[in-house]
């Protein structure tokens, strides 16, 4: 039978595992789309780890402005370097 | 093979390093000064939720930072993206070749946007009784406005109403911690609340003055993350 202590201690590993893997991932992933979404799920692990220890302030904190917000900066800056792409690559500037 | 092998070197000193906050994660017993806040957070301040009783008030000072750092990030981005914008005028959508949003997310940001809006409103009124508070429940504010940013490319923000919004809470909040400072009483610090009174632990009207301290954090929070997003994306078409 599982205690309290051993049943968090395995979902925080599990948590803590699945974490290392998604950024693992991001790091070595080709498309700078997979890394931004990855680098999100990452945040989003974290704030249920930070939430499976007790600190739900953290874990909204962590939610709302590591995987949502960072995440949509990353991804404006990204449509926005393919823009400076596609008008050099249309010859020259725009 | 030698840049590996420091490399693994590396990754293992760090994982020694931090090996004992993962081993006594969890269920230590609070130290003295944590212990300290547990008790006297609810006690001296009417608190339900102690974090907020350190945030606000026993550590007031730090979040008053914490507010500065993201109003000079958030006037940096501004005005390092303001600048390169005034060079060209602004293209219409269809001009850029964008595609419209789908009507999935059209309709779901209809109805998603105003719940967000309030849920935000609601994290921080009840920052001194439920977890979160003026950070969180902005950010929330942010995310709303943010879908419906993503739905329809041309909705425009009200930028005077939001410079308006953040000025005004950012200056209510220093004073209302001036007041605390000034008009509470010999022990009085920074951002005391204690010049309302503290009314009954648990109830939404209590803990001082921290429901308004905290609304006025989250609106100001709020209106400078929809800025930076907006400046985001004006910049990105």
């Amino acid at each position: 039978m599982l205690d309290g202590r051993t049943t968090l201690d395995l979902v925080i590993g599990f948590l803590g595992l699945l974490m290392i893997f998604a950024a693992i991932w991001s790091v070595l992933s080709k498309r700078l789309l997979s890394s931004v979404l990855l680098s999100g799920a990452v945040s989003l692990l974290a704030s249920l780890v930070f939430l499976a220890v007790g600190a739900p302030d953290v874990a909204m904190t962590e939610a709302a402005i590591g995987s949502a917000l960072t995440t949509m900066v990353f991804l404006y800056s990204l449509s926005r370097m393919k823009a400076e792409q596609d008008a050099h690559e249309d010859g020259g500037a725009s | 093979m030698m840049k590996k092998l420091l490399l693994l070197a590396a990754i293992a000193l760090l994982a020694f390093a931090l090996w004992p906050f993962v081993r006594d994660v969890g269920l230590a017993e609070p130290g003295e000064l944590a212990t300290a806040y547990l008790e006297r957070g609810p006690a001296e301040l009417g608190t339900a939720n102690v974090v907020t009783s350190i945030v606000v008030s026993y550590r007031g000072f730090d979040t008053l930072g914490e507010v500065t750092v993201l109003f000079t990030a958030t006037a940096g981005v501004g005005g390092l993206l303001a600048r390169r914008k005034s060079g060209h005028g602004k293209k219409k959508a269809a001009e850029r070749g964008a595609t419209d949003a789908s009507e999935i997310l059209k309709t779901a940001s209809r109805l998603l946007s105003p719940l967000l809006v309030l849920f935000g409103v609601y994290i921080f009124l009840h920052g001194h009784l439920t977890p979160g508070g003026g950070f969180q429940g902005g950010v929330v504010i942010a995310t709303a406005v943010l879908i419906g940013l993503l739905a329809d490319p041309e909705a425009g923000l009200a930028h005077g109403v939001m410079h308006v919004v953040e000025g005004l809470s950012g200056f209510a909040y220093v004073a209302l911690g001036a007041v605390g400072l000034w008009f509470t009483g010999v022990q009085a610090g920074f951002l005391d609340p204690r010049f309302l009174p503290l009314g009954e632990l648990g109830r939404l009207a209590s803990a001082g003055a921290i429901p308004i301290i905290y609304s006025l954090v989250g609106l100001k929070v709020g209106a400078e993350l929809t800025g930076i997003l907006d400046a985001m994306k004006e910049d990105a078409e």
